[in-house]
């Protein structure tokens, strides 16, 4: 379902040749009413087909950024605001945030902000009918999205009589079905259970994979994402500290900024502590490989 | 103490959330609700402070039915601090926030002043006070509803999904914020997805899918029974994963810390 789902378009490529999918060069942003800058001096260049993942601690400014992406800043929020994000080619600044949301969908921290429609089906639908698509291919999509979250039986009901995790797959299931290029996801899974959270976190890599949708994610919770991740990004107080493989990330100590490390990668830590050889080359980051590597030493 | 008898709640929709749950909660007991999206956690907690009564059956709150009682008076006894805490917010800023049901229960100005500047102090949010609740992030939101229930203290705090939205750092202290409250003798319940969270509370678990109680035990039994949880749409704890595909070098599976675990390892490996 997701074959046409990216449009060739002209980007300015990196130096790798992958196309740039977002730039964001000196970025800063202070709400008004407030006294001091929730994000600066941002730079962030991501490829198109990456998985990125957006780390800190509360109120360190995941929220801010993500809402730069998507041009709710500075469309909608106002403040001070510098530097410049590049969209898809696109300046975020010189782009109606409807257009934005089409290329950059924004899964909201608090899905309350994002639904509205009498039922669940007609939540889904509504975007979509917006972008004047044809009515079988908007059926087609809102079908794939409920089931992709598991929500078919949900769909005549009424968004707000829900459960909390079955908001949040609502708006997940909403945002996919318009099927951007580049997928910013807040706190995604923070109402859903654990397998919940599991199958979407697998659906989503898969559409990385195959599609080469681009994914920025925040989240608090990364034992599930880290081994699928491409790049790891430390945001601290406004700022971005780190941005690199998640292995390279994790080697420093990120714990003083707010970020779970998997439980795996404590045990490692924790055998570091009472020494001797250990049969790791590279750190661990799930169990499937903590296991791989010690029974290759003890073969 | 906490009784639930036989309740039972359909929602105006046509929804049964709640299917004959019987349960008991002792004073200065810690239990953690788990289940599916759905399964009716937060609609079990709604009736403790009588936001929902039961359609049949009834719920007891130290004896009182709380049909039979307004919310308001219940308040002072049980504290809920909601999944999402927007919907309880109307101040202008954070200080009067908290301060707002203080003043309800008719605390001098001094009691209140002491309390809110305790709550602002222990959930961090000093840096705040003058916002506006609704222009905070969503984790200092959540610390935000917690402070004005640690204001107010009353014997049972209901938490539904506390560490949604808080880094490891804040977790670590809601770990401590919970055990320091419970040492005082206040009942804790909780619900909660966050199974990394609950390994380390170690809590009384209560399993629920579909409106009903499926199991209620201990934290490590709960969590070693893999089916039971699969069924209720839940993961074991990362370690405890690890420690079962560690059976091939002995290690026993086990609810460990991280440096439990790692010793066990080492000592297995030394031999
Ligand atoms: N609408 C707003 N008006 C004023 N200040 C805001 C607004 N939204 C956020 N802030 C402030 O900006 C800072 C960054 O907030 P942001 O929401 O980006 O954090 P976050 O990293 O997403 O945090 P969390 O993990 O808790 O969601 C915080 O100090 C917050 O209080
Ligand atoms: N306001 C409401 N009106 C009608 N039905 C509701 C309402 N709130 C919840 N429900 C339904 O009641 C059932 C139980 O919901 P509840 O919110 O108690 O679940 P939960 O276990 O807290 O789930 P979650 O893990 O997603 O928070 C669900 O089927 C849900 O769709
Ligand atoms: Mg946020
Ligand atoms: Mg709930």
């Amino acid at each position: 379902m997701f074959r046409d789902f990216i449009r060739k378009t002209r980007l300015p490529s990196g130096v790798d040749g992958d196309l740039r999918i977002i730039e964001v060069k000196d970025l800063g942003f202070k709400y008004a009413g407030t006294d001091f800058y929730a994000i600066k001096e941002v730079n962030l260049e991501i490829n198109e087909g990456e998985f990125v993942i957006l780390a800190g601690k509360s109120g360190c400014g995941k929220t801010t950024l993500l809402r730069c992406l998507n041009g709710l800043i500075p469309h909608f929020y106002e403040g001070e605001f510098e530097g410049r994000v590049l969209i898809d080619g696109v300046d975020t600044r010189d782009c109606p945030p409807y257009i934005l949301s089409q290329k950059a969908g924004m899964v909201f921290q608090n899905p309350d902000n994002q639904l509205f429609a009498l039922s669940v089906e007609a939540d889904i639908a509504f975007p979509l009918e917006n972008l004047g698509l044809p009515r079988e291919e908007i059926r087609d999509r809102v079908e794939w999205a409920l089931k992709l979250l598991k929500i078919e039986e949900l769909r005549s009901r009424s968004p707000f009589e829900l459960s909390a995790g079955q908001k949040q797959k609502v708006a997940i299931a909403s945002v996919l079905a318009m099927r951007p290029k580049i997928l910013l996801l807040d706190e995604p899974t923070s109402s859903l259970d654990p397998i919940s959270a599991k199958n979407l976190i697998d659906a989503i890599i898969e559409l990385n994979r195959k599609h080469r949708l681009t994914i920025l994610i925040s989240e608090h919770r990364l034992t599930h994402l880290i081994p699928h991740a491409d790049k790891l990004a430390i945001m601290d107080k406004g700022k971005i500290l780190y941005f690199d493989e998640p292995r390279k990330v994790l080697k420093e100590d990120v714990l003083m900024y707010g970020v779970s490390i998997p439980r795996v990668v404590e045990v490692v830590r924790e055998m570091r502590k009472i020494g001797g050889c250990l049969p790791f080359r590279e750190v661990p980051l799930s169990v499937d490989e903590f296991i791989r590597d010690l029974r290759g030493v003890l073969r | 103490m906490i009784r639930f008898e036989s309740v039972e709640y359909i929602y105006p929709n046509g929804v049964k959330a709640l299917d004959g749950i019987d349960l008991e909660i002792g004073d200065g007991e810690i239990v953690t609700i788990m289940g599916e999206n759905g399964a009716g956690k937060t609609t079990l907690i709604k009736h403790l402070n009588g936001l929902l009564k039961p359609v049949k059956g009834k719920v007891l709150i130290d004896g009182i039915d709380t049909r039979k009682v307004t919310v308001a008076s219940l308040s002072k006894k049980v504290g809920i601090v909601f999944q999402n805490p927007d919907d309880m917010f109307f101040s202008e800023n954070i200080w009067e926030e908290i301060a707002f049901a203080l003043r309800n229960f008719g605390y001098d100005e001094e009691v209140v002043k002491r309390r809110v500047e305790n709550a602002i102090n222990f959930m961090d949010l000093a840096s705040y006070v003058d916002k506006s609740p609704f222009t905070l992030s969503g984790g200092e939101k959540k610390r935000l509803a917690l402070a004005i229930v640690l204001a107010w203290s009353p014997d049972i705090i209901a938490l539904d999904e506390p560490t949604i939205g808080q880094d490891i750092l804040q977790k670590e202290k809601l770990l401590q914020v919970i055990k320091l409250l419970n040492s005082q003798g206040k009942t804790i319940i909780i619900s909660s997805h966050d199974v990394e969270f609950i390994a380390d509370l170690k809590p009384r678990i209560i399993l629920m899918k579909r409106g009903k109680v499926i199991a209620d035990g201990n934290a490590e039994e709960i969590f070693l029974n893999e089916e039971l949880l699969k069924s209720c749409n839940l993961l074991p704890p990362q370690l405890i994963t690890l420690s079962r595909e560690l059976e091939f070098i002995g290690v026993r599976p086990r609810l460990y810390s991280p440096r439990e675990l790692a010793a066990e390892i080492m000592t297995r490996l030394q031999r």
